[in-house]
């Protein structure tokens, strides 16, 4: 109708507002969720993230009381601080979900991930990627006389810069475990 | 005391143990146990529908005018997966409803067996939780968790899924109150600190509002109860989101009627202009907020709400308060008592004239015709003839749902259903078979538009089945009215698929079913028309042919704020000067 003056293509056109309402600058947080270890939770977690327009950055889930029946899912996220805010309370209304912790804001903690790296190559190129290896002290756990496979342990960051580095060595595969972590000092 | 016995038994007896009179279900080859247990018992009665969705929307009817949890019991496949649409509509609402569906035995699940579907992973995103069975030593207890799930905290829709071995298998029942659900227990109590916080902006407040919602109905009857006390002493007034009509009496002296989207210009005008805005029990909906960076910009706003989740998901509120609408109430009531019962009379006194000057804009004036049914006209002479009833009152959606909200008056809690968030088309003729079923001598009336309607007249079977006398009140404008509303002012007149073609004669389909129906095409003949209608015993389709091109105002069209209504006649007494005149 011409009387609203609506220009073609905007928002009114719609039933809903188009315009992203936090235009906040976006934090990445990792977040703790303590749950029964029960059919189908990591897919109800999985599924508030996909259904709600949520990020994963990273996520890991693995039992850590068998005889509680407890597992601990970390999930890397990012989003402004009210998605963030929202993301945690979305959590905490899963039923089967008893404890969610946003380490990045209560207090420090430490993030760790395990990665392999599998490396081809001879030479000069070889002898470089032993080198660096020692110095990110990545063990080898397979060799061959042409590749290697290294396994890192540290925070995502630096198992970053090793693959920046173990790229022009002839990087060939990586397999990543996600982020583990826990907040530091006693409970 | 544990009690050995077939997972088919234990089925039947968990539901007599958590009280259940009423189930509404279709039979299928993997619920065929616990249909043959229903046989031999008389506790519970099962209604038998004539589609799932029925099932589903009429346990919402029965859960929403009664507070207690509605039951559905459909088989595996297609049963759970025509379930899904009523478990969407629960979620949105929040309606207490548990839905039991059959499956495929055990050693079958994955293999693609017949009238399988993985119905735990289809009704995950729609569903509060739900849960599969795989032994039958579990199932009583999973049952009675889902109880309690469903009626904890925020309530919602849950779905137990169970395989048809696990019904024939023998296993150990266990009573209700056995049952292990202590970790799932929300909190109720609001904090006291927030709630003297709240009282405080009471006391001070110029321009209060209360915007109350679907939460205080949810919370039970003392929960309305206190509402009105508050509000009626403290001399505020109150709006209510489409979810909370009845809360508070439309007689009640606060009301300034509903708000939102097709709100009155007098309650959005009061939510954009406050200085304190109580929402107690609503969720900040995208239909009542509008443009949210224009929404209420003055106010210092809190928010009463069991669901953490609700709090700052949309509006960024000052005062959050987490808890259960009738325990926050209460404290709230006693604090502001406690504290010498103070506010700032002078200037609500002074805010009160503001509204009734808004009031005196009319909004929901309309032309009315002698030639033609007005749709407005239809529900004014509708209130006007079964206001003495303690009448129960469903909707489909569109057009007709929202003339019903602004022109309908409910006086009490729980007599008002309608598919408030889903907007579910279909909602209203089961629903109505629900509350019936809870309310055998209540005059229920299902206000709907012949295209809503149409989406679930199979129920018509139901209804006659168990006599049950619902009325079906029809605003017919052959036309998918909302659609085309927007089409007209949105979309250049384009009237895109949205009429009714090859419509049925409502009278003949009533007639074929053994029911009466009723055409009224006249404004004279209204009234005897509607009194035909309700001395009726039994089922009637009232077939109501309105003016087809009425629009729904006011509108706050999408986009824009609160104070930009578009108003229907009333902009003709030059009361706003937005393109509402040149619509009328």
């Amino acid at each position: 109708m011409s009387a609203l003056k609506i220009k073609k293509g905007s928002s009114s056109h719609s039933a809903y507002e188009l315009r992203d309402p936090n235009a906040d600058i976006v934090e990445k947080h990792t977040l703790a969720v303590i749950v029964d270890n029960e059919a189908g939770v990591l897919a109800r977690v999985i599924g508030l993230f996909s259904g709600r327009g949520y990020n994963i950055e990273s996520l890991t889930v693995a039992e850590i009381d068998h005889t509680g029946h407890r597992s601990r899912i970390t999930v890397v996220t990012t989003g402004t601080p009210a998605v963030i805010e929202q993301i945690k309370a979305q959590l905490g209304r899963i039923v089967p979900v008893h404890e969610v912790h946003d380490l990045t804001v209560e207090g420090p903690s430490v993030e760790r991930e395990l990665a392999l790296f599998k490396v081809a190559g001879k030479g000069d190129q070889r002898v470089e990627a032993l080198r660096l290896a020692d110095i990110f002290r990545a063990n080898v756990v397979d060799s061959t006389l042409k590749s290697f496979v290294f396994e890192i342990t540290g925070t995502p960051e630096k198992i970053d810069a090793f693959a920046d580095l173990m790229r022009p060595l002839g990087l060939e595969e990586v397999a990543r475990t996600g982020v583990a972590a826990l907040a530091r000092g006693k409970k | 005391m544990a009690r050995q016995m077939t997972g088919a038994k234990m089925v039947v007896q968990a539901l007599k143990d958590q009280g259940v009179d009423t189930v509404f279900g279709y039979p299928g080859g993997a619920v065929l146990p616990i249909y043959d247990e229903i046989f031999q018992q008389n506790d519970i009665r099962h209604i038998l529908v004539r589609h799932e969705q029925g099932a589903v929307h009429a346990a919402e009817g029965y859960a929403r005018s009664t507070g207690k949890p509605g039951v559905v019991l459909v088989t595996s496949g297609p049963g759970a997966t025509n379930a899904v649409t009523g478990l969407t509509d629960a979620l949105m609402d929040s309606i207490p409803i548990i839905v039991l569906t059959g499956q495929v035995p055990t050693f079958m699940i994955g293999t693609d067996g017949f009238q399988e579907a993985d119905t735990i992973g289809i009704t995950r995103p729609c569903t509060k939780h739900n849960w599969l069975v795989k032994e039958t030593d579990k199932l009583a207890d999973t049952i009675h968790q889902a109880f309690h799930v469903a009626k904890s905290g925020r309530p919602g829709p849950v779905l137990v899924d169970i395989p048809k071995d696990v019904q024939f298998a023998t296993g150990r029942y266990v009573e209700p109150k056995a049952a292990r659900v202590s970790h799932y227990q929300p909190q109720v109590k609001g904090t006291i600190e927030a709630i003297t916080d709240l009282v405080a902006a009471i006391e001070k407040a110029e321009r209060p509002v209360f915007y109350t919602g679907g939460g205080v109905i949810n919370s039970g009857p003392e929960a309305s109860r206190l509402l009105r006390e508050l509000v009626d002493s403290t001399g505020f007034p109150i709006t209510s989101t489409l979810m909370g009509l009845g809360a508070y009496p439309a007689s009640g002296k606060g009301w300034i009627g509903m708000l939102g989207m097709h709100g009155l210009y007098e309650a959005n005008m009061a939510m954009h202009d406050c200085d304190l805005m109580i929402n107690i029990g609503a969720r900040f909906d995208d239909r009542i907020t509008g443009r949210l960076d224009a929404f209420s910009p003055g106010s210092k706003k809190a928010h009463v709400d069991i669901d953490p989740s609700s709090i700052n998901k949309v509006i960024h509120v000052d005062i959050p308060i987490i808890g259960d609408v009738g325990n926050v109430l209460g404290d709230l009531v006693n604090v502001w008592k406690s504290r010498g019962r103070k506010t700032n009379a002078e200037a609500v006194a002074k805010w009160w004239k503001q509204i009734e000057e808004w009031k005196t804009i009319d909004c929901l004036s309309f032309t009315n015709s002698e030639k033609l049914i007005k749709p407005q006209f239809a529900l004014q002479r509708l209130e006007a003839l079964t206001k003495k009833y303690d009448r129960y009152i469903c909707t489909e959606v569109g057009q007709h749902q929202m003339w019903a909200a602004q022109y309908l008056t409910f006086e009490d809690p729980n007599r008002w259903m309608t598919s408030g968030g889903l907007g579910t088309m279909g909602y209203g003729f089961p629903a109505s078979i629900g509350v019936q079923m809870a309310h055998p001598d209540a005059l229920v009336i299902n206000v709907a538009g012949e295209a809503s309607w149409l989406m679930n007249m199979q129920e018509m079977g139901t209804a006659m089945q168990y006599r049950l006398p619902v009325k079906q009140f029809i605003l017919n404008n052959e036309r998918l009215g909302m659609v085309r509303q927007w089409q007209e002012l949105l979309h250049g007149e384009r009237y895109s698929q949205s009429w009714s073609e090859s419509l049925p004669d409502f009278v003949k389909l009533a007639e074929a079913f053994g029911a009466k129906g009723i055409i009224c095409k006249d404004p004279a003949d209204l009234d005897d028309a509607i009194m035909e209608m309700l001395n009726y015993d039994g089922p009637v389709i009232f077939d109501c042919l309105v003016e087809k091109h009425e629009n729904c105002f006011p509108m706050i069209p999408s986009g824009k704020p609160h104070n930009e209504m578009l108003l229907g006649n009333a902009s003709t007494k030059g009361a706003i000067q937005a393109g509402g005149a040149v619509l009328v």
